[in-house]
């Protein structure tokens, strides 16, 4: 393992699940699954001396550092590193908000294209997360079992004969699962058709909320599919349940944007290029802003009314435009205004080269 | 219709899915809505916390309920009340110790008692011998606290060999070692 690298050089680069491919890449923006995994010899981290939470960080990252293949995959002492780095991690989704605001040991090992990373000293012991660009939940399935099963190799878990993975919430218990899909519905929200897919829903045991971005910043357009249960049903089982709904609700987004179109292609082609100029010609312009007119353009090009910019770099300008990763290009803090400056000129350079 | 917070037309009819007396239907306006859809998913605490109504709902009195939020874990010392309130297990003993009382919360999230996914392939410790490793470095903690170094080295190397495994009389499942 790589410790403590300079997260620098990831700023600059875009995160696999950013690339903006994959199956139904232009509805479905990434498939992430997680899992949580306790130590069996330590209390829940509620529970856990500073020294609990150091023994547990030096027992795990020791034993991650024998793991075969595992050379280049980047170690974060998450404690140690700036306040901004944190915001970094949390804006490119390798870390929750959680660990980043959490106190003593804590750390994240990340692999190299950014396809997974483990959080040590989160709500439980130890979060394994993989995540693709595009729906791809079967793929996101095998490499997270397989990464479980060579770290179940090295590190005791906590596990009942009945209950399965124990975790300090009872909500987790079992699998330790969560599937979560990120969809963006913008046409859905402008028809106002949102509510009709939330109640074809209604029978299917998974949740659908609304949230992207910093902390998780609402823009409308971004909804989050997850299951909703851990125990009783298996991992399969659980990644199916969630992969069922998605292709609903990627039909209900097509038909509402053919919709717009047959409706009124010119007005949606204006909608679309205006947001685009906005972007283009902001000299100021805040986070929410940027993220509402970028779900616009993102659509205008899935439709192909925009042809000037690929969608990898309308994924990549979602993230790179957050404070986070805007400072961190930057290379130093900036103010909220002068954030906003800085923001609309790095969008007027990377729009209109 | 009129949102259910204001004036306003109520444009979005959201079915909430995760209410545990099942779904339930919010008519809401456009900004109504943005402002319910961007809250956090449900915290672990709200979860637990109308689990646990329901199950009062269900026959338990505040009496009963009084006596169980006394009840402590005797490996963490986490108490019912302490759990109740922040959502959270204090030690994976707690599923053992709380078990009966934990097991209608866990049917009213899961609708299910009995796990169905994968497990460990080499045998896990028994939560017995779990407590006793989370105990010993309670233990260990204390008496380098108080510079007893020599039982501080005493209990590391009982936890070691609890560790290393092989002598748990009550884990004979095991058959392979390493
Ligand atoms: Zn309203
Ligand atoms: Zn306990």
């Amino acid at each position: 393992m790589l410790q403590n690298e300079k997260l620098d050089e990831l700023a600059a680069r875009c995160g696999e699940w950013l690339k903006g491919t994959g199956p139904e890449s232009d509805i479905v923006i990434s498939s992430r699954i997680r899992l949580a995994r306790n130590l069996g010899d330590f209390p829940f981290i509620r529970r856990c001396t500073p020294e609990d939470r150091q023994a547990i960080e030096r027992t795990v990252s020791s034993r991650m550092e024998k793991l075969e293949g595992w050379e280049d995959v980047r170690y974060v002492n998450v404690a140690e590193v700036s306040e901004l780095d944190r915001q970094f991690l949390v804006e490119r989704q390798l870390i929750s908000r959680e660990l980043a605001d959490a106190e003593g040991a804590r750390a994240v090992a990340i692999d190299p294209s950014e396809q997974f990373s483990v959080m040590i000293n989160e709500e439980d012991h130890l979060r394994l997360q993989v995540m693709h660009s595009g729906l791809d939940l079967t793929k996101a399935w095998d490499q997270i079992n397989h990464l479980d099963d060579l770290l179940e190799g090295v590190i005791n878990y906590a596990v009942h004969p009945k209950y399965g993975y124990l975790t300090a919430c009872p909500t987790n218990v079992g699998t330790g699962l969560r599937v979560s899909v990120m969809m963006h519905l913008p046409a859905l929200v402008i028809t106002h058709q949102i509510d009709k897919v939330f109640r074809s829903l209604q029978k299917i045991s998974v949740t659908v909320r609304g949230l992207y971005g910093e902390g998780s910043q609402f823009t409308g357009d971004f909804y989050q599919v997850s299951n909703q249960i851990t125990l009783g049903k298996s991992e399969q089982e659980l990644v199916e349940q969630v992969g069922e709904v998605v292709p609903v609700l990627i039909d209900y987004e097509r038909r509402a944007r053919q919709f717009l179109i047959d409706q009124s292609e010119q007005d949606l082609h204006d909608d679309v290029s205006r947001a685009l100029g906005i972007l283009c010609t902001a000299k100021k312009i805040s986070s929410d802003e940027t993220m509402h007119y970028l779900s616009k353009v993102r659509m205008g090009v899935n439709l192909g009314l925009i042809d000037s910019v690929p969608v990898k770099k309308i994924n990549e300008l979602f993230i790179h435009t957050q404070p986070g990763h805007l400072q961190k290009l930057h290379g130093r803090l900036l103010s909220s205004s002068d954030r906003n400056v800085q923001r609309a000129s790095y969008l007027h350079d990377h729009l209109t080269q | 219709m009129k949102c259910q917070h204001c004036e306003k037309p109520a444009t979005f009819h959201i079915t909430e899915l995760i209410e545990p007396d099942g779904p339930k239907v919010l008519h809401l306006c456009e900004e109504h809505a943005r402002g319910f859809l961007s809250q956090e998913a449900p915290t672990p605490m709200a979860s637990v916390a109308s689990a646990l109504a329901k199950q009062l709902k269900l026959g338990q009195t505040k009496e009963e309920l009084a006596e169980l939020d006394r009840k402590a874990c005797p490996v963490c010392g986490i108490t019912f009340y302490e759990f109740r309130n922040a959502g959270r297990l204090g030690c994976p003993y707690d599923y053992t110790h709380f078990q009966k009382d934990l097991e209608p919360l866990l049917s009213n999230i899961h609708d299910s008692l009995e796990h169905q996914g994968k497990r460990p392939k080499r045998a896990a410790p028994s939560a017995d011998r779990q407590a006793q490793a989370i105990q010993l470095r309670r233990e260990m903690d204390e008496a380098v606290e108080r510079e007893d170094y020599e039982r501080a080295s005493e209990v590391r190397d009982l936890l070691r060999d609890l560790e290393t495994g092989d002598a748990d009389p009550s884990d004979s499942s095991s058959t392979e070692e390493g």
